[in-house]
């Protein structure tokens, strides 16, 4: 099966990972501890059988998977499982670079030699199957990040062989290692075969003695396409079986020449993001700063007229800051009803009639929450000049242009929004509002001051029991539709496309499809 | 003419120096750096002063050049942020594809550009000649991503004659010697692999073509328009020599002239890159990795293949003028 | 350096050695008035002309042509993703993925990309022609720094200068225009100057200097008026290749930030997404930028070859 990916992977160690197409095809190679079930964002066994938590949340026992071994023939056990906990703990130098290890510092928050060296404080083999790791803090985030790609185990053996660590090549450019080019070597139903990077083709091939059920092809290779009406029009040739990231004015045309368009539930959100202006160096309208200006905004917005008309089949308006399917969503926040009207009165009763906003969107990129920003930013803008306000846009390329700029504040209004990790609240809302060193939150919403919503967001995170957590988190939601530091604006669901002739492909909400079940009918 | 050479080579050294400085004060006023490329939505400030840090982008900019500089005169131009790979490897990877493509779309161009403009000239003032010009114009006149598309529409899509997009069937299990897909596959004798890689040349070929395409007809139909008026052409005329002999010893021959030159030249244009055209068609070549680096701030990319294409350039313009001196018995290189 | 550019460089100068043979009159006639004579009997330059005109005369009298507001949302309603309403009462062309009157937006999008061409092409023109000048008015040392400079601009490539110029100063429709202005700054620059060098050695600029007359004024009265006719007709090529400039910007996502309005480059670039459900909202825009490409392409080639006295018959 030949798959057209939109972007090359950076190499096959996801340790050092962040990116979907490096992730994508380390989920077929590697294995973590826990994984999510197919089609769902539920955590299910994966190396681990099963797992106890401590009552204060602070240890958790790993029962692993017996007769298991990575693909160079080494055993997996507890002490593969401590030996990539303590790996990572344990990386210097360009190793503890954010574009390395994201995730690693996201979750477990610092390495052994940092400042503040996080919160894992250790992993214990108690035998040869159980393991026990422990840490100083609770978080909400354990263990479904266990279930991400970055936290896969990987055979020790080969990590010492080819040097997995020794990131650096001279002392301030990365060079990949020979273990994550060459010779990644985890659990997985496909084995790493070749990377033909002229070509931009990687070829994966069955892992015979997968101790779960064999892959039913014998051989997957992921080809980089950028563009995507070359995508398509590649599929439609037959030279390809599948792509990712369809442009959802495709889902009919391809439907209705004999493609199956996957669509994964939405696990996405798309904001209106707000900045007051409390950010030095920058000059945002201060009107924004007024509750009364951001709901005028809220209401001035026809989120129906854009979930029909922009987003594909399955889209819903958004009244949360995370989707539905979160443990912690709340159903009773306030939703800012479609009411020009009333927009109109807010804006008048808060002397803001008419007032001009620098309305930022992205060019030259398609996100699965933000299919088309040009289509969005027009419409939206268009409701937001009917209400009276004036729209000055302000354009730039998405990466690193657009981010940069809304991230550090530049911004009146802008777009942005978040694909869901794992299934945690704190994955979206913590990402978003909670507060900086400097008790704010972060220049992309003003650098506001909520100190409730700070504390609602530390306090549910910390929280071990999950029913309490849950309501805390609900809590948090309330108060952070209350203060408005943003507009959620959608969920929205991206697809993949493959040919009729495709089986066995279960679209994933975080895109975490396993390709093991796939099959081509002659 | 060894003095000539060599002149030219010394003149490479404060071209290059000055492009370097040029390059690295104006890379790197660009904002966004390279860590919030590589971070993308989940930057942080914090994560990006730690990025800056770990690869010393905090320094001042002087310190950050003559380390660049230091390495650059060994030849190491340091490695590719985004493919944490040495630049020389990704150029060495990517560049024969720049040069195979270029020399397809050369061919196409020469190949229907100068019969084109032969007889738009002949027939000056006709139908023919008109249709030749505007003809040769309307591929300028779409843009590459449309012309892209409506190639790929036409023969991958419809008809299923050419493979619409990358360098070679990803079926083909082909050996890589040289990174130049038709030449390996005919070194290693795998003649499937290399006619597949010359099918994966002819679309985008014929997009990056047409601009050298229109410039060529333009240009022969106005040398041979200058020839045909030259006395020595009256003269052989006059003497009553046959025309189909007065065309091939004269006109044409005179006319190639200066069309040999905008080849050469257009030639040494193409191979520093089609930017869109490389990435409309996902051919890995210099083009669409100099779009990918600008986008994800890979100095050490950008720097370096920039470098060595401002070098392929002046060698490329060197052999060029040499040949002219060859081909015209008139000009002297001096 | 000598050889970076060389293509252009030598293209140019040819031409503007040939500009520079021109004999003062013919006939009788001026120059220009022959050359004038000879295009109005040539049907391509009528038809380059004829386009042109028409091209302007819509762009002038865009309000009174357009049937709707190019801007309204009017069907938006009735948009869904994979199917765009097509042509319908009141909307002969049918409406784009906004439900916005395509016909007016064509009919508006000649303003902007009008504007786009003569902007970025004066712009283009005024530096490159202050380099030109600099360069073939003092020649020497001069000559060979601003030439030098110009040859690097040329080597690198236009699209990636472009690209750099747009991230610099920000996104916005000046920015476009001055992108698309520094890829033709060297064309324009080195058709000067290798004009005015021909001029400077012609027998009138000697008698001129044989006589005393000062330099500046040899110059500024005799040679730059005598050298700009190359420069010209490049001009009138390059408000086409600028409004083909700005739809590959608008494509990589660097065209206008006020999207809304209409421009034929940026609607073509922005019917990428749409070619498998409504090829139409890509083929109009496409078709408009062909034909006017061609009609100011046309008359520019044709201008060129009355104004060279080998095409004279």
């Amino acid at each position: 099966m030949v798959f057209g990916a939109a972007g090359d992977p950076a190499m096959f160690d996801p340790a050092f990972a962040s990116d979907g197409e490096t992730f994508r095809i380390a989920r077929q190679i590697h294995e973590g501890l826990l994984t999510t079930s197919a089609g769902s964002t539920e955590l299910e066994p994966a190396l681990a059988e099963d797992w106890e938590v401590s009552e204060d949340g602070l240890e958790y026992t790993f029962n692993l998977r017996e007769g298991v071994q990575f693909h160079d023939g080494t055993d997996f056990n507890a002490e593969a499982v401590c030996f990539n906990f303590d790996r990572w703990h344990n990386f210097t130098g360009l190793a503890q670079s954010p574009s390395a290890s994201y995730y690693y510092q996201a979750v477990f928050g610092g390495f052994a030699d940092s400042e503040n060296p996080g919160i894992y404080e250790g992993c214990e083999a108690v035998d040869e199957n159980t393991a026990v790791v422990t840490f100083n803090q609770v978080t909400s985030k354990i263990p479904a990040a266990l279930s991400l790609p970055a936290f896969s185990i990987q055979s020790p053996t080969a990590l010492q062989e080819y040097d997995a660590d020794n990131l650096s090549g001279s002392e301030d450019a990365i060079t990949y290692t020979e273990y994550a080019l060459e010779h990644p070597t985890g659990t997985g139903p496909f084995k790493f075969d070749s990377w033909d990077r002229g070509n931009s083709e990687v070829t994966i091939v069955r892992n015979e003695d997968y101790w779960g059920e064999p892959a039913l092809l014998d051989e997957i290779i992921f080809r980089t396409i950028p563009e995507g009406n070359t995508r398509r029009q590649e599929l439609q040739a037959g030279t390809i079986d599948g792509y990712d990231f369809v442009s959802p004015a495709d889902y009919d045309t391809l439907e209705s020449e004999g493609f199956q368009v996957l669509v994964r539930d939405p696990f996405n959100i798309l904001y209106l993001g707000f900045n007051g202006g409390n950010v030095e160096g920058t000059q945002a309208n201060p009107a924004l700063q007024d509750p009364r200006v951001r709901q005028a905004i809220a209401h001035a917005i026809d989120r129906e007229t854009i979930v029909n008309s922009l987003l594909p089949e399955g889209a819903e308006v958004a009244t949360n800051f995370m989707p539905p399917t979160v443990d912690g969503w709340a159903d009773d926040v306030p939703t800012y009803e479609y009411d020009p009207e009333r927009a109109r009165q807010l804006l008048e009763e808060a002397g803001a009639a008419g007032t001009t906003l620098r309305f930022y969107y992205p060019t030259d990129v398609s996100r699965p929450y933000l299919p088309d920003p040009a289509a969005m930013f027009q419409v939206i803008a268009e409701d937001l000049r009917e209400v009276g306000l004036t729209i000055e846009p302000v354009a730039l390329q998405w990466n690193p242009d657009y981010l940069q700029a809304v991230q550090s504040g530049q911004a009146d209004i802008h777009l942005l929004g978040w694909t869901g990790d794992y299934n945690d609240a704190y994955n979206f809302i913590g990402t978003f509002f909670a507060e900086d060193q400097d008790n704010q939150a972060s220049a992309e919403f003003g650098a506001f001051s909520a100190p409730e919503i700070f504390a609602a967001l530390a306090e549910a995170d910390a929280e071990p029991d999950p029913s309490t957590r849950t309501e805390l988190y609900q809590e948090a939601n309330r108060l952070i539709k209350e203060y408005l530091p943003a507009v959620p604006i959608s969920h929205s669901p991206p697809a993949l496309v493959v040919a009729d002739n495709v089986q066995g492909l279960e679209p994933s909400p975080l895109t975490a499809e396993d390709f093991s079940t796939v099959s081509l009918e002659e | 003419m060894l003095r000539f050479i060599v002149r030219r080579l010394l003149q490479l050294i404060p071209i290059l120096l000055g492009l370097s400085v040029l390059l690295f004060a104006w890379l790197r006023a660009l904002p966004g750096g390279p860590a919030q490329a590589a971070l993308g939505e989940r930057a942080t400030p914090e994560a990006i002063a730690q990025y800056n840090e770990l690869f010393g982008l905090d320094e001042p900019l002087y310190v950050q050049y003559f380390r660049f500089l230091g390495r650059a005169v060994q030849l190491d131009f340091g490695s590719s942020t985004q493919y944490g790979r040495p630049v020389s490897e990704v150029f060495l990877e990517r560049f024969p594809g720049t040069i195979e493509l270029t020399l397809f779309a050369m061919l196409f161009a020469i190949g229907v550009g100068i019969p084109l403009g032969y007889l738009a000239a002949r027939r000056y003032g006709s139908f023919l000649d008109s249709a030749s010009v505007v003809g040769s114009l309307i591929g300028v006149a779409i843009p590459v991503f449309f012309l892209a598309y409506l190639l790929r529409l036409l023969f991958a899509v419809e008809l299923g004659w050419l493979p619409g997009s990358g360098r070679q069937d990803v079926r083909i299990d082909a050996t890589r010697i040289t990174n130049f897909y038709v030449l390996d596959g005919l070194l290693t004798r795998e003649w499937d692999a290399a006619w597949d890689a010359v099918l994966h040349l002819v679309l985008p070929a014929i997009a990056l073509g047409t601009i050298p395409l229109a410039i060529i007809v333009r240009i022969t139909r106005a040398s041979v328009l200058d020839v045909v008026n030259e006395d020595y052409v009256r003269t052989a005329n006059a003497k009553g020599l046959a025309m189909a002999t007065v065309r091939r010893r004269h006109i044409i021959r005179n006319a190639l002239l200066p069309v040999s030159t905008t080849i050469g030249l257009q030639t040494g244009l193409l191979l520093s890159g089609a930017v869109l055209t490389e990435t409309v068609f996902a051919f890995g070549g210099v083009g669409s990795t100099l779009y990918d680096a600008i986008r994800f701030r890979d100095f050490a990319v950008l720097q370096g293949f920039i470098l060595m294409l401002a070098v392929v350039y002046v060698l490329v313009n060197l052999l060029v003028d040499i040949s002219y001196g060859l081909l015209d018995p008139r000009v002297r290189v001096r | 350096m000598t050889a970076l550019g060389n293509y252009k460089r030598e293209r140019i100068d040819a031409l503007a050695a040939r500009a520079g043979q021109l004999p003062e009159g013919d006939a009788g006639l001026s120059l220009t008035r022959s050359a004038f004579r000879r295009l109005r009997r040539d049907p391509v330059a009528i038809t380059g002309a004829v386009i042109v005109l028409v091209f302007l005369l819509v762009a002038a009298f865009a309000p009174l042509l357009a049937p709707k507001d190019p801007v309204t949302q009017y069907l938006l309603s009735e948009i869904r993703p994979g199917t765009i309403p097509g042509s319908q009462e009141g909307f002969p062309l049918g409406v784009d993925n906004l439900g916005r009157d395509l016909l007016s937006r064509l009919i508006y999008g000649s303003r902007q990309s009008l504007l786009i061409g003569v902007v970025s092409t004066v712009l283009g023109l005024v530096v490159g022609m202050s380099l030109g000048v600099l360069a073939g008015a003092f020649g020497g040392w001069v000559d060979t720094v601003v030439m030098r400079f110009v040859d690097i601009i040329l080597s690198i490539p236009g699209l990636l200068m472009a690209i750099t110029v747009s991230v610099l100063l920000g996104q916005s429709q000046l920015s476009l225009m001055i992108a698309i202005a520094v890829v033709q700054v060297p064309i324009f620059a080195r058709l000067l100057r290798g004009s005015m060098l021909a001029q400077r050695g012609s027998d009138y600029a000697v008698a001129a200097r044989a006589l005393g007359v000062r330099k500046g004024r040899i110059v500024f009265g005799h040679v730059l008026p005598n050298s700009l006719s190359p420069v010209i007709v490049q001009a009138t090529l390059s408000l086409a290749t600028a409004i083909i400039e700005a739809a590959a910007l608008s494509y990589l996502g660097l065209g206008d930030p006020d999207i809304a309005r209409p421009e034929w480059g940026a609607m073509l670039a922005n019917a990428q997404d749409f070619l498998s459900i409504r090829p139409a909202l890509a083929v109009w825009p496409a078709l408009c930028i062909i034909v006017v490409a061609l009609g100011f392409t046309l008359l520019g080639e044709r201008l060129r070859e009355a104004l060279d006295p080998k095409f004279r018959r």
